[in-house]
């Protein structure tokens, strides 16, 4: 009989295989190009520039030798990452023995090699490059939207060329729309073709080509007129002028009329550095605008416009309490109280195992914590969850079984991984800056990609081999390879010969291995050669954080199991009271719990388990009392007795954790009026009911966590100085209750749980009312 | 939409290379002969069968100056102006060019039977001033040649059409 | 209805090598082409061993007749011998360099020639696999080509196993579309896998990466017209042809303001000034010289006080200029030479691919100047802008398009700097309405 193959949703563009033994190295194609690659295991080559000496290794190009060397030499086309172009000739350097000036971003130094950058004739050079860009360009930079910013702009001003002896008319196209997010100035174009290889070579989405030649050359999108690509504007923010500019940015502001505020993007859990611009608290735009951090300039939609929501004039800026069955607009003063005054009664009718707490997975660490400790010792329940995304714990659990708790993959190591297996998820989708991670490891570093997936992902394209099993077959998949179930495909059987003939392979996994699957998984991946490393992939900014904070029924802070009385004591003894001994419930039977009745009062905090849970909103009529605290009306939020205004990522501070396991530092940027933070809530509904915690800041809570909860134990002034990292989980948390406790919410890349549907830049783009995953 | 002869035409370029995209240029030019110009479909078609996306298509007929996204004149005249030519006279042939058939360079006559394009050098440049009607070459060209040559083309075409 | 005759001249000075059957009825047949010792050449090669072809080749002073003029042999030698990928021969029949027209005949008259020349080359440096990059405009020729390329399979001169040899070696054309740039041959390469003409970063070279990324060697019609006799009569007999490193005959298009425009074979190193007088006829009309370019569009020009000089590569280019195509233009007394420095601009602008910032918007700024210049709006500093911008071109530039465009305007700004100056004065050009119409 015939297996039915799982047809994808996903429509799949007629994109070509790129060839791969057609290795084609000119300065523009489509196939893999010039990229020398040095070698820093080889013996360094001496040269000298500008009379100093430099030891590099062989195969570095001359431009980044320079680099090395504090020398810095203009350029336009070179892009560190992406291919080789030769074009804009800013980069010319004189070299001895060499008859005519070189481009230093194509020349690959030598021993011996000896450089000026700095000649007269260099100068010149530079000059007339410079000259030549202006003839056409606008010289209106007053108005220019990259002005303040601009490449060229800077480079005038610091090499000359600003007189022009250009008497000829400007040549002159329109500007172009490509897109509501994207926006092309052909006069402003220098053609140095980086957002055509971004998007090629970055985001393997190559939605741009160069038209017509000479200097009517322009850069034309997929479709005609407009583009049709995942709009995830790198391309503008590494245009050096401001020929490419943003459908959200231009034109609202000037750079320097802006604050900055570095901090971490909020909607998967990938946890990309960014830079929110503000402007009258209002936020304008968002870059990584100092290319720090893991993500350098990479941003995804999401994260690049998806910011947007938290201006939108639905958010809710003071709390509701529902009066004679209508919510209606009310104070903090009278809504905390309120909650108080409900929840005590509840508990003193019916006990505190008739409430229930239900967290969030994008709040911050901190917040996390002192809402485990509200509800374990305050209320007194260990009725606590939340939408668990990934199966983390039992990945923790796993690792520390197999005594190989340090082997956990940081989002950098996957960039220069040598190989790479993926099994489930649509990392393209649901884990943009993954994904990007994983073309640049292969890109960059020859790495193997093995994918093992029931669905046709993007990532295809760059694989090295790609088995495809039958919807939910991954999990079946691992324990084949494991040598625990007799169905062995040949596929499979390749699969277990290719990596075994690999060297530390890091495994990614998404929701469709949890439970006992995971320690499947991690222990024949132990069995592969070398330093075998794994990741598991959750949604949203801080699935990690919520699970490493112990957010659930029967796991502590730090993957202590709440039936460990050392676990729990080191934990209570922290906190300055009891853990409730009583096992709680997780989110199902919360849920069943509200069905049933003997879940009186919950409490959700920036949760919409109607939706999630496709919960029938009636059972909610059920309960007595339930308070959300969110930054949008929801489902869920429509049935509450109180509503409480959340603040966004971007009025608070805190830590957040990514999919890997890396803290990072989430930055107060501006002031919601109305709102307060879920720390804030929590802070005050404590003291009302009677513990007045002595935190005051989201750093004393940090400074708690990195004493008490195992595995985070980190350096804080790495964290404070805008690092990433890494944390080092280790415990042995129960086994997972039921398999349905863990489940993606496979948002695509223009959807983020509810906040998306208040975006206007994430709906505003074609490519999102296309099915759901569109790929390109 | 394309004929049979042109799609095995196509198959047979195909085959010659070791990568199909090289064929790209010669079948693009093929069905330009034979649609006039380098329509939406010749780009849907030439992309499949090269295995390339539209857009790398586009790209390469916005590069080569023969090809054309848009119809021209069943006989494209074109002059050649460089460097041979010109010395020989070929910028008052133009211009002679332009007045016979009443449009200027890269229009097309009102019939649709000529297009006038001033292009570059044709490699005839001794037996210049020279230019191509489609890809005919007529060399030593003078006022009186030319016009003889685009009466003895009208006279070739059906009365009904003009 | 159009003869399809390249324009030949005819001269007693000349020596016909490759031109030698050119005259004969129905020259471009393999029946011809065979009784006219054809093929005789490849036969020979395939009996010896492919370094011995090339030893063969680069003894012979044979230089490139595309521009640049390399020893042929001394190309070939640096094809690596062991390659994973395929090796491959192409020949450059984009013919486009303005008064070139020298490929066409050979094409036209003698296609055989250059299918012969073609295989010996797969064969010295072992490729089995060759194109030839026809320019888009030369219609016709393809359709000639392919029909000798016909015969030729049927004759077993390509195909499997040449002539018993065990030797395989395929070839055919393809057709270019109107891009001058595409005869540079990185831009050629990429043109042949599907792209925009666009040219390679050099190092690394076609010889080591270049087809499809496999060793490549690109040469021109008439240099791989050249390698059959080289083969049959010898290197010695060859090089003995010309003038020292510079061996054998070249084609010369004679063309511009000259009696007998034609290509012409003649010896390398024949002087200039007795191409132009003898071979030429002299100025058309009986005019005085003003000028001549050497070596096609791109070369700097001579004035009439500069043309004794012998046309081969070192000779020309100690005079300051290039043999570069072997298209001789010929201006005399009364053409404008800033109207031409316009002309040749424009073609560059129009040409360039636009992908390096100094050619695209160098070429572009100088044509419009030239035209404004030229069209009576001239500016006092025009002429020392247009040098300047002319000078930040050259050298600066990813492929040679640039210098091409630079190097002719260099030449003209400096040799002929009070045209320029008396156009400034009048405020018009003076030598307007003084073109001479074709004759013949
Ligand atoms: C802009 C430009 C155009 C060129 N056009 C041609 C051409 O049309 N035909 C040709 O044979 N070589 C042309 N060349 C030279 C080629 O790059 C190359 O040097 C030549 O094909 C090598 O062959 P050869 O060694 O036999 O001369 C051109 C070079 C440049 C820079
Ligand atoms: S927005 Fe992103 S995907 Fe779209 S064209 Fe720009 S780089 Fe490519
Ligand atoms: S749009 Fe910007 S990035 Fe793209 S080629 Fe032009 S200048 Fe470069
Ligand atoms: S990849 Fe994830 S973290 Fe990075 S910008 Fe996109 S949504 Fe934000
Ligand atoms: S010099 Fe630059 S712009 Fe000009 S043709 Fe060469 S690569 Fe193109
Ligand atoms: S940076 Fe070197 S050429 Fe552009
Ligand atoms: S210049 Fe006109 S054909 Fe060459």
């Amino acid at each position: 009989m015939k297996e039915q193959t799982h047809k994808s949703p996903f429509v799949i563009l007629d994109m070509p295989p790129k060839q791969e033994n057609l290795h084609v190295p000119g300065p523009y194609t489509r196939s893999p190009s010039l990229s020398p690659r040095a070698n820093p295991a080889a013996e360094p080559v001496t040269l000298t520039i500008n009379g100093k000496e430099v030891k590099v290794p062989p195969g570095t190009l001359v431009i980044e030798a320079a680099k090395q060397a504090g020398i810095e030499i203009p350029s336009y086309c070179y892009y560190p990452g992406l291919t080789l172009q030769g074009a804009c000739r800013m980069c010319l350097v004189a070299i001895e023995k060499m008859p005519k000036l070189q481009t230093a971003c194509t020349t690959v130094v030598a021993s011996g090699m000896v450089v000026h950058t700095e000649t007269e004739e260099v100068k010149n050079a530079r000059k007339a490059m410079l000259e030549f860009l202006l003839t056409n360009h606008p010289l209106d930079c007053p108005v220019c939207d990259k002005g303040g910013e601009c490449e060229l702009q800077d480079a005038v001003f610091r090499y000359g060329a600003a007189e022009t002896r250009f008497m000829e008319s400007k040549l002159h196209h329109e500007e172009k729309q490509f897109s509501n997010l994207v926006y092309y100035d052909w006069p402003r174009c220098i053609l140095c073709y980086r957002c055509v290889r971004v998007c090629d070579e970055g985001l393997d989405v190559n939605a741009y080509g160069i038209g017509f030649r000479g200097a009517h050359s322009e850069i034309i999108p997929n479709q005609g007129e407009k583009l049709e690509c995942e709009e995830c504007g790198m391309c503008i923010d590494i245009c050096p002028v401001g020929a490419l500019t943003s459908g959200t940015y231009r034109y609202k502001t000037r750079p320097w009329e802006l604050t900055y505020t570095g901090t971490i993007c909020n909607h998967c859990g990938d946890g990309c550095k960014t830079t929110l611009a503000i402007r009258n608290n209002v936020i304008i735009r968002a870059n990584n605008r100092d290319h720090s951090g893991s993500n350098g300039e990479f941003l995804c939609v999401k994260g690049r416009f998806g910011w947007d929501f938290v201006n939108h004039d639905q958010r809710l800026t003071a709390p509701l309490i529902r009066k004679n069955g209508r919510q209606e607009t009310s104070t903090w003063e009278e809504a905390l109280p309120m909650v108080v005054e409900r929840l005590t009664a509840v508990i003193k009718e019916h006990g505190p195992s008739s409430v229930a707490v239900i967290g969030s997975n994008r709040t911050t660490n901190e917040e996390n914590y002192l809402l485990g400790r509200f509800a374990r010792t305050v209320l007194g329940t260990n009725n606590l969850d939340h939408h668990r995304t990934a199966d983390f714990s039992s990945l923790v659990g796993a690792l520390t079984a197999a005594d190989a708790d340090g082997r956990y993959a940081t989002i950098e190591d996957i960039a220069v991984a040598s190989s790479i297996l993926v099994v489930g998820n649509d990392p393209t989708h649901q884990h943009p800056f993954i994904a990007y991670q994983i073309r640049q490891a292969v890109r960059s570093h020859d790495a193997h990609l093995y994918l093992l997936n029931s669905q046709e992902i993007k990532l295809q394209r760059q694989a090295k081999q790609v088995v495809t099993v039958a919807a939910g077959g991954e999990a079946e998949s691992i324990r084949a390879l494991a040598g625990k179930s007799s169905t062995v495909s040949d596929d499979l059987g390749t699969l277990q010969e290719n990596l075994r003939k690999e060297s530390g392979t890091i495994i990614i996994f998404g929701d469709e291995i949890r439970g006992s699957d995971v320690t499947t998984l991690v222990q024949w991946g132990l069995t592969l050669p070398g330093q075998t490393r794994f990741v598991a992939l959750g949604d949203y900014a801080n699935s990690r954080g919520a699970a490493d904070m112990g957010l659930l029924p029967d796991v502590l802070p730090g993957y202590g199991s709440l039936a460990d009385s050392t676990a729990c004591a080191q934990i209570e003894s922290a906190w300055g009271a009891k853990i409730p001994a009583v096992s709680g419930r997780n989110i199902r039977s919360i849920l069943q719990g509200v069905e049933s009745g003997e879940i009186k009062a919950l409490l959700v905090f920036g949760s919409n388990p109607v939706k999630t849970f496709s919960l029938p909103k009636e059972h909610l009529g059920k309960l007595a009392f339930l308070m959300v605290a969110e930054l949008f009306p929801t489902e869920t939020s429509e049935a509450a007795d109180v509503v409480l205004p959340a603040t966004s990522f971007a009025e608070k501070s805190g830590t957040v954790t990514n999919t890997c396991g890396q803290v990072q530092v989430l930055k107060k940027t501006m002031r919601k009026a109305g709102t307060r933070s879920d720390l804030e809530i929590l802070l005050a509904l404590a003291r009302l009911m009677g513990h007045p915690w002595s935190y005051r800041t989201a750093d004393d809570v940090l400074r708690e966590i990195i004493a008490h909860v195992p595995g985070y134990a980190i350096a804080l002034p790495n964290l404070l100085v805008g690092r990433a990292v890494q944390t080092q989980p280790a415990g042995t948390p129960p086994a997972l209750a039921s398999t349905d406790l863990v489940f993606s919410s496979k948002d695509s890349l223009f959807t983020s749980g509810t906040v998306s549907r208040y975006s206007w830049a994430l709906n505003s783009v074609d490519e999102a009312k296309k099915p759901h995953g569109h790929i390109f | 939409m394309l004929s049979d002869s042109l799609l095995k035409k196509f198959d047979q370029l195909i085959a010659r290379y070791p990568l199909k995209r090289s064929a790209m240029v010669p079948l693009l030019l093929y069905a330009q002969d034979e649609v006039g110009h380098v329509s939406e479909e010749v780009i849907a078609e030439v992309a499949r069968r090269v295995e390339v996306r539209p857009i790398e298509v586009v790209e390469v007929i916005g590069y080569y100056s023969m090809l054309h996204r848009h119809p021209v004149g069943k006989y494209n005249v074109q002059v050649c102006t460089n460097i041979s030519c010109m010395l020989r006279g070929a910028d008052e042939v133009f211009e002679h060019c332009c007045k016979k058939l009443g449009i200027k360079n890269k229009q097309t006559t009102p019939d649709g039977l000529f297009s006038l394009e001033e292009v570059e050098c044709l490699g005839a440049c001794c037996g210049a001033p020279a230019m191509q009607i489609n890809y005919d070459f007529y060399e030593n060209l003078t006022p009186e040649k030319f016009d003889a040559l685009i009466e003895e083309l009208k006279k070739k075409e059906p009365r009904s059409k003009m | 209805m159009p003869g399809y005759h390249s324009p030949m001249g005819n001269s007693p000075l000349e020596v016909k090598v490759i031109s030698k059957r050119f005259g004969l009825p129905n020259s471009s047949s393999l029946d011809v082409f065979v009784q006219h010792d054809g093929y005789q050449a490849l036969k020979k090669a395939l009996a010896v061993k492919p370094e011995d072809v090339i030893n063969e080749v680069k003894n012979s002073g044979l230089r490139g007749r595309g521009g640049a003029g390399f020893n042929t042999g001394m190309k070939w030698s640096f094809v690596p011998k062991q390659s994973a990928k395929p090796k491959y021969v192409v020949c450059n029949a984009d013919e486009s360099e303005p008064g070139t027209c020298k490929d066409r005949p050979l094409m036209e008259y003698d296609p055989h020639q250059l299918i012969e020349g073609i295989v010996i080359a797969g064969y010295a440096i072992q490729s089995h696999q060759g194109f030839i990059y026809v320019r888009g405009e030369y219609r016709y020729l393809l359709d000639i080509v392919d029909k000798a390329l016909a015969e030729a399979y049927a004759a077993g001169f390509l195909g499997k196993n040449i002539q018993g040899s065990g030797f395989d070696f395929d070839l055919c054309t393809h057709t270019g579309a109107g891009a001058y740039e595409c005869g540079e041959e990185t831009a050629l390469l990429n043109s042949l896998e599907g792209l925009r003409g666009y040219p390679r970063i050099k190092p690394p070279f076609p010889a080591v990466v270049g087809l499809y990324g496999g060793p490549t060697v690109v040469n021109n019609v008439e240099t791989l017209s050249n390698v059959p006799h080289i083969l049959l009569n010898g290197a010695d007999w060859y090089s003995k042809l010309g003038s020292p490193k510079n061996g054998g005959t070249r084609l010369f298009c004679l063309s511009g303001h000259i009696a007998r425009p034609g290509v012409y074979e003649l010896p390398m190193g024949f002087p200039l000034r007795r191409i132009i007088e003898e071979v030429g006829g002299g100025v058309l009309g009986g005019k005085k010289l003003k000028a001549v370019i050497p070596g096609g569009s791109s070369c700097p020009v001579l004035t009439a006080d500069e043309i004794d000089v012998n046309m081969d590569y070192d000779s020309v280019a100690k005079a300051g200029s290039m043999l570069g195509s072997g298209g001789v233009v010929v201006l005399d007394e009364d053409t404008c030479m800033v109207k031409l420095a316009g002309r040749i601009m424009r073609f560059y602008a129009h040409e360039s691919c636009g992908w390096c910032i100094p050619c695209r918007e160098g070429t572009s700024w100088l044509k419009h100047l030239f035209d404004r210049f030229h069209g009576g709006a001239a500016l006092a500093n025009d002429p020392d802008t247009a040098l300047d911008v002319s000078m930040n071109i050259l050298g600066k530039t990813l492929c040679p398009l640039g210098d091409a465009a630079a190097m002719p305007t260099i030449s003209i700004l400096k040799k002929f700097r009070h045209e320029f100056e008396e156009h400034i004065k009048l405020g018009y050009c003076p030598y307007e309405k003084t073109v001479v119409m074709s004759e013949k």
